[in-house]
């Protein structure tokens, strides 16, 4: 089927199990979901940079980056989920999210770890195709050295193993982008000829 | 193999199914990516070819048992199958 626009196909990339609750690590996991380096800002990166991208080949990868991190933002929504579902009010509170239980109860809602809330200033979309991938290169390592604090968070091997996942696909993401530079600093300088 | 989709709201079959699917298009999505950047290698286009190949035929045989993945999959049943349980987040 030919589809020009986003589909929602109703699974998960990759499966997000938990042992149990532990309401700290929900909280710690909101950084990849409303944080500053975590998917949100990741997706909203590389969607809105694609429109300024000269060659079909950047234009293709942030597109299929992009959409990838909508994914992952799920797999996040879900971890936040089974984390917190559950917990009692002496939980919730031991962990530091009774207000955010009174505000979101146990929805998942764009906040950082800390409580601050995702704004578009995380992202950037300079609209300079060398400027916007060399900020996509920084961004894959912050998000990979993010979910390498949440992995030594953790000792429950089942949410160590999703968060290994999503920290992989960081490093590919970090090498595709650096081949899309190479080939717009390729076709950058060529075109200093003409 | 070790069936990460276990859940009490999904039969076995189903998730053993599904789990199929997932590896499938996880390696069709991360060829894609290589793709957009090694637009004419020829070796993963042949590779994307052959799993495309291979994921409309689990596909076909998830939706036809189970309902559709996603709204613009074939629905041959007699109900809308797409809102049943467990969405991903519940399973």
């Amino acid at each position: 089927m030919n589809n020009r626009m986003f589909i929602y196909e109703k699974k998960l990339q990759y499966p997000v199990r938990v042992s149990g609750k532990d309401v700290r690590m929900a909280q710690a996991v909101l950084n990849q979901y409303g944080g500053s380096d975590g998917e949100m800002s990741a997706s909203m990166n590389y969607l809105t940079q694609r429109f300024s991208m000269p060659l079909n080949e950047t234009k293709g990868l942030l597109t299929d980056i992009g959409t990838e991190e909508l994914g992952h933002m799920e797999m996040v929504a879900t971890l936040f989920k089974k984390l917190i579902e559950g917990a009692t009010k002496d939980e919730l509170v031991a962990a530091g999210l009774g207000g955010y239980y009174s505000n979101h109860e146990t929805c998942p809602f764009l906040l950082d770890a800390s409580g601050v809330p995702w704004t578009s200033t995380y992202t950037q979309a300079k609209g300079d195709p060398v400027a916007d991938l060399y900020n996509d290169m920084a961004a894959e390592q912050k998000a990979r050295a993010t979910y390498e604090g949440l992995i030594v968070l953790t000792d429950d091997p089942l949410v160590k193993d999703t968060l290994r996942w999503l920290r992989e696909r960081e490093i590919v993401h970090f090498q595709r982008f650096g081949e899309g530079l190479r080939l717009v600093e390729e076709y950058s300088s060529n075109k200093r000829y003409y | 193999m070790i069936n990460y989709n276990r859940s009490n709201q999904m039969s076995n079959e189903e998730s053993l199914m599904l789990l199929d699917i997932q590896k499938l298009q996880f390696a069709i999505y991360d060829l894609a990516l290589y793709l957009d950047t090694h637009p004419n290698d020829p070796v993963a286009l042949y590779k994307h070819k052959a799993y495309t190949d291979q994921l409309m035929q689990l596909r076909d045989a998830y939706e036809s048992r189970f309902g559709i993945m996603s709204v613009m999959g074939h629905e041959s049943g007699d109900t809308w199958r797409y809102i049943n349980s467990p969405w991903p987040w519940e399973r």
